[in-house]
This record gives C-alpha cells, structure tokens and sequence, in this order.
C-alpha cells in the first residue's frame, strides 16, 4: 500500500513539475486525436446531412452502416488499417505503419461513424420540423442540407465530444498500428498499458491522472454544451 | 417593401416582366392520400385582388389544398395553373407560405429573416435593410437579436409572418396563422394583412375562425368533402349561403 | 452569437496547427527494428540508441513484440532490422530468404523468479529440469509468457528437457498470459506463481513485491541475442544501407562496449559476444 502512495505522489510531483516526458505523450495524444477528430468532422458532417436530405438508392441501407459501425470495436479498426499499411498490404508503398498518421487513420475509422450517425440523426430531426418551412422558402436540397448543420450546430458540437472523448481513451488500435514507439507513436493510452507493463507505477498513474482530469473535462463541456443550447432554446 | 404606389403584385402585368399570376384557375384537382381521397375532382378560379378566405369543416382538405397550390406536394391528377402558366418551381418561388405552427430557426430572430432572404440569392446590404423594415413592421425591431425560439407564441407569428413578406411575394399564402395565437398579436397579424392587400399582393387565408374571415375576406372558398361547394363575395357568404352544408358550418354546427 | 465566418477561421486554423507537426517529421532519417518486449522492457535500447543516433543521424524506432512476431513482421516486411532471441528460428529466417545474415550480439541469461515463500521448494536448485519437475509434481502456480516469444520458446525447450508437457494444466496450474514478460510478471505476483524471465527485465523490474531470483545459472538457461537486415531483395523498401550501418555498429567495438556499459544498481544485463563468426 505504501508503494502505492508513493507512486501517488511521484504522479502528482510530475504533473506539477510538468515533466518532459509525460508532456511529449499528453502533447502527442491530444495531437493525434485533435486531428482525427477534426478530419472525421469534415466527413462526417456532409455525410450525416446528406443521408438526411436526398433521397437516392440505398440510402436505407447506407444508414443502417453507419449506425452498426458506431458499435465498430476499436481494436478491429486498428487490426483493419494495419492489415491495409503493413509492407505486405496493399497500402504499403505509403509507409505509413508506425506513424503517428497510422494512428490518425485509426482513429478516423473509429470517430467517423459517430460523428456520421449522430449528424444524421440531429439533421432528421430538425428536417421532420424544419422541411415544409424550407421547401416554401425556396431552399435547394444542398441549401438545405446547409442550414440543417448550422442550426443543429450544439448536437453536433456534443457528437464532437463524444468522438473525442471515445478516441483519447482508446488503446488497442493505436497500439497495433503506432507499434508504441517511445517519442514517436507513444500516446497516454498505450504508455499506461507499457509503463504498467514495466512496474513504472508512478509514470503510469501521472498519466492515467491527466487522462481523467481530460475525460472529465470532455464530458463537463458536453454537459456545459448542452445546458447552454437549451437556455436559448438553440438545443 | 410594402408601397402602395408599387408597381401592383400578383394581378399588374409588369413585375419584372413576368406574367401575372392571376388568375389561379384549379381544374379537376384530385389529390390522394393513403387511399383515401382528401381532393376529389376539385374546380375553382380566383381571379380578383384582395383576401381570400378558404374555409370549411376540419378534414375538408384546406390545408392539403394550400399545399397543392404553393407546390409542396404534387397533385394526383388535375392542373394547377397560375396566370395561364402550369405550377413549377419558378412559379412557387413568386409565392410565401405562412403556417399555422411558427418554424423559426435556432437562430436569432434577424437572422431568421436574414437567412430567407439569403435563400433567394439577395445581397447582404439589401438583406440587411430588409431585415430592418420586416423587424419593424412586426413591431419586433428591439427583439431582432433574441434567440427567436425564445420569443412568445405571437411574437414567432409576427416574425413568421414578416419574414414571408421581406421576400416580396406575389402570393402571401396563410394556414391557420392565428389559431394559437394570442388576441393582440392576432390583431396586429390582422392589420398586416389588410396592408399588405392593399400593395397588391393577393392574399388566401385558410381559417376556422368565422370571426376572422369576416373582418378581412373579400371572398369566401367553402370547401367540404374535398371540393368547392361554394365560392362567392364574403357578404353574400355570411348572409345568405347557399349550401346546406355552409348554413350548417356558419350556425357553429358538426358538418358531416 | 459568434460570427459563422469566425468560427470557421478558428477551426480552419486550430487544425492547420494542430496537423503542422506532423508534416515536419516526414524528413528524418529512421529505421525501423523490430524486436522484443524483454529486450525493450529492460531499458537496453533507451541506453544504447541515443549513442547511435548521435553517431549517425539515424533515428532508430523499436516495436517491441514477441520474437515470433517480430520475425513475422519482418517477413511482412514492416521492418528493416530484427533483434531477437530464439536462434532456431533466426536461422530458418535467413535460410526461407527472409533474412540477409544472422550476427550474434549479445547474451544474457533466463532465471526463474518466484514467491519468498517458495511453495515448490525450488529455490537453489542447480538444475533447471528439476525446478520444473518440482513445480509441475507440486502443481505449483506457473505464469507462462504463452505468446510465441524467444523467452515463451525458451520455456517450452525447457520443460521439454525435463520431460513434463504443461499444457493440459493450462488454466489450472500453468497460466498462459500471452503477454510480453512485463505483464507477465505483474501477473505472477497477482497469483503468486513462478515464472520464467530474462534477468535484464527482472532486474530492471520496478515491482518486485515479494518475489526473488530462485533457480538460475543453469548453462541450459543461456539466452543468445542476434539480429538480422531484412532481405531488401524480398522488400523493395527495406532501408538497406542505414539498417546494416546499424547493424555494424552493434557488432562493432563501440557498439558492444555500450552494451556491456548498461548496468542497472551496478549489474551488468547484457554480455556482447559479436565474435568473428556467428
């Protein structure tokens, strides 16, 4: 148990002291998912409005896709990108294994089909009450599809957060395809699995406490978010 | 946006070039709906300026008839031609709809009425001025950064109201406006509209409220089983209706 | 509210931002070595690849894995160079093409860890096929790596020699983590079992509890490192020159005196032997 302490206040005395290691992963973590979350955003959104407002062939059954890969394990994703840029795959020639970019696709896969699907479910639901209205106004589909984003702008600011918040915490597909090399690919997730791994308790534990006080804050701003939206009847 | 010494709406020949829209002429108009028949076999011609009344027990297909008009949905069979011209989408785009539940959007109350103009491809400075009269009309000018959702019933029917006229419409078409609305801005709703007929935009208000159809009708569309049953000036209609059915509807009876 | 044309500057820039590092690192000179967790867990390779780095430029990035599938990765061809240790399967590597040439480099040796209380009554024994035997006839807890590793192979060589196959016991007495030897050992001390490990990643172990070295020495218990460039013939991409300047340096005077300088409280880990011949 005194080990334990211990541990405890070594954690605390690197987060205070801002030691460089720990900094390098928390600063590399919060790149690699900034990123992912930010390109799983610009895809996601037209793609959630667009199976919102046109019709066209298949968009049942595009839908049905995306909500089922919502529940994508993460650890299935990651086997799948590295299947695909491994030197034996065939995106291989773009050498991307063990980057920090492997990790960003990774984590696209993972953030895309919920930002997708929630976007898609908040533009349906403004479309039932918002479509007539629209229509008589004069408003294209693509005009349309537009205004919907824009006013359902707090869901989709929270289908952010909760992409965010499932990307920072995930450790198997970043493993798999960043290969957890020290100063390169080495996130908070996977330096808690190896620093545990080594009986570093301390390093494990400073890490495992910034990934907290970061979960807490995504999901007080989701919070913060969504009592704002309702104040102004924006929700 | 509202002058009376305009070049006239929907019945002078020289809005921007295009033709009038009067007369609105509904020949054989059918419209069906899970199998059932809301308009069945439907004539009617509208071709004097002023207020237009639809009226009619619930379920007479009033609104669908709107709808049908302002080509929201499309009729089963039968034509729809606005001053001699098929209804397109150029056509709807000469009218505005305003209906019975307020749609704003989770935007301010401005940008509301900004947003339609943008729709229709006006500039910003031109938007912007707009904005200002339209806000000023509704009697709304030291709302115009509210969240317009925040705003009271009456207070969104207003703005609806004058976000359909900023668009300068040849046709202002109404549902029900005011059933949920409170007397005030019921009566405020209703002085517009009287203003509004006298720029020259020709207006048809579907109503239940016999009270209301009498302060602001010219002319009177008694619908009942999906179709016209009667169609006459507004006096003639309250005094001496010829159907039945209308005797019935006017005396506060269940119309079968 | 806030401007829409704001808001998307802000996101437009916070991304450019946020994506800029990540461009800038395209251009180092790294390879990539593909080598074991034991190896890694140990802290060689944050002593030694500093040195070499500062000698040559070239950035050298480490998957730790098992050997069995560091060896495959190389095969895949993610990697340029593998340091592992399991001889048998390092020579069928280079005889199936997949490799250049094998080198030793380095040994250390395996000993068998387990509770102060020793219930199997194994401590001191000179022999390892007898600890085993004990062990397996006192049905004693025993945490097996159980992932294909040089350490897991090593194992299984080794209750081989003493004649015991563990396997039907596995979820009974014999615990397969198939883990790399650092979960592994905390495994260990969870269930208090005996367990095999490197002495390099014992000693460098941060954990210990309870647990002390109780049978080593044995010379069946050698644990010889080699390493080898992937076969740029098999892979087109494989970094060729700067995997076997890594390579060179390993086996060269400099690159063995860093090894043997790696002491954790004064003990040396890891004992240079790049002879002349393999």
């Amino acid at each position: 148990m005194t080990d334990l302490i211990e541990a405890f206040h070594t954690a605390l005395r690197l987060i205070a002291t801002l030691d460089p290691d720990l900094l390098g992963i928390v600063l590399l973590s919060l790149r690699v998912t900034l990123t992912a979350v930010a390109i799983a955003s610009l895809i996601g959104f037209p793609l959630g409005a667009a199976l919102a407002v046109y019709r066209f062939p298949g968009r049942g059954t595009l839908s049905a896709i995306l909500n089922a890969l919502m529940g994508l394990p993460p650890v299935v994703a990651g086997l799948v990108v590295y299947i695909l840029l491994s030197n034996a795959g065939p995106l291989g020639v773009l050498q991307l294994l063990y980057t920090p970019t492997a990790m960003i696709i990774a984590q696209v896969v993972i953030v895309t089909p919920i930002v997708g699907a929630l976007t898609r479910q908040a533009c349906e639901d403004l479309l039932e009450e918002y479509d007539e209205q629209l229509r008589s106004l004069g408003a294209s589909s693509t005009a349309i599809a537009l205004t919907l984003l824009w006013d359902g702008r707090y869901r989709l600011l929270t289908a952010v957060l909760a992409g965010f918040g499932r990307a920072i915490a995930e450790v198997g597909a970043v493993m798999i395809v960043g290969g957890n090399i020290d100063h390169v690919t080495r996130t908070m997730t996977t330096a808690i699995a190896l620093e545990t791994s080594k009986g570093n308790i301390a390093l494990a534990l400073a890490l495992g406490i910034v990934l907290l006080v970061i979960a807490f804050a995504v999901n007080a701003a989701l919070m913060g978010v969504r009592r704002f939206a309702q104040r102004f009847a924006y929700a | 946006m509202l002058d009376p010494t305009a070049p006239s709406g929907a019945f002078g020949a020289t809005r921007d070039g295009k033709g009038a829209l009067l007369p609105l002429e509904l020949r054989r108009l059918s419209y069906e709906a899970n199998g059932k028949s809301v308009i069945d076999g439907l004539d009617l011609k509208l071709e004097e300026p002023g207020i237009t009344a639809i009226m009619g027990p619930n379920g007479a297909g009033k609104s669908v008839l709107l709808r049908l008009i302002h080509g929201l949905i499309a009729p089963t069979s039968g034509e729809i031609v606005w001053g001699g011209q098929r209804m397109d989408r150029a056509l709807a785009l000469r009218q505005a709809m305003v209906f019975q539940k307020p749609v704003l959007l989770r935007r301010s109350a401005a940008a509301n009425i900004s947003h339609a103009l943008g729709l229709r491809g006006i500039e910003r400075s031109e938007r912007a001025i707009r904005v200002g009269d339209a806000l000023r009309l509704a009697g709304l000018e030291d709302l115009g950064a509210m969240p317009a959702r925040v705003l009271s019933g009456g207070e969104q029917q207003r703005l609806s109201l004058v976000r359909a006229l900023s668009l300068e419409p040849e046709v202002l078409l109404l549902d029900e406006p005011t059933a949920s609305v409170d007397p005030a801005s019921t009566l405020a709703i209703e002085k517009l509209l009287i203003e509004t007929q006298h720029s020259g935009i020709k207006i048809i208000i579907v109503t239940h409220d016999i009270g209301q159809a009498r302060r602001l009708a010219q002319d009177v569309v008694f619908l009942h089983h999906g179709r016209v049953i009667e169609h006459e000036p507004a006096k003639r209609f309250f005094t001496e209706p010829r159907s039945e059915a209308a005797r019935c509807f006017l005396a506060g009876g269940l119309v079968l | 509210m806030v401007d829409r044309r704001t808001v998307l500057a802000l996101v437009v820039g916070a991304a450019m931002l946020v994506a800029a590092p990540f461009t800038l690192q395209a251009d180092d000179k790294f390879i990539v070595v593909q080598s074991t967790t034991s190896t890694q867990n140990s802290g060689l390779f944050d002593h030694i690849l500093p040195m070499f780095t500062k000698k040559t430029g070239i950035d050298v990035r480490v998957v730790a894995v098992g050997t069995g599938q560091a060896l495959k990765n190389a095969e895949n061809g993610d990697g340029d160079v593998v340091l592992v240790h399991s001889k048998p399967d390092e020579d069928k590597f280079v005889a199936d093409g997949w490799g250049v040439k094998r080198h030793s480099v380095m040994y250390n040796d395996f000993v068998i860890v387990g509770p102060t209380d020793d219930p199997a009554k194994i401590a001191g024994t000179k022999n390892v096929a007898d600890a085993l035997k004990k062990i397996a006839k006192a049905e004693a807890p025993f945490a097996s790596r159980g992932d294909d590793s040089g350490t897991h192979k090593e194992e299984l060589r080794l209750w081989q020699d003493a004649n015991i196959d563990p396997k039907p016991s596995s979820g009974e007495w014999y615990l397969e983590t198939g883990s790399g030897m650092g979960a592994t050992l905390n495994t260990a001390m969870g269930r208090k079992a005996y367990t095999l490990t490197d002495r390099g990643t014992w000693l460098s172990f941060n954990k210990k509890d309870d647990f002390k070295i109780l049978v080593e020495g044995d010379p069946k218990l050698f644990n010889q490192y080699g390493v080898i460039l992937v076969n740029p013939a098999k892979h087109k991409r494989v970094k060729a020159k700067e995997g076997q300047a890594f390579i060179d340096w390993l086996i060269s005077r400099e690159g063995q005196a860093a090894i043997s300088s790696y002491k954790i409280d004064g003990e040396q880990l890891f004992f240079p032997n790049a002879g002349p011949q393999s």
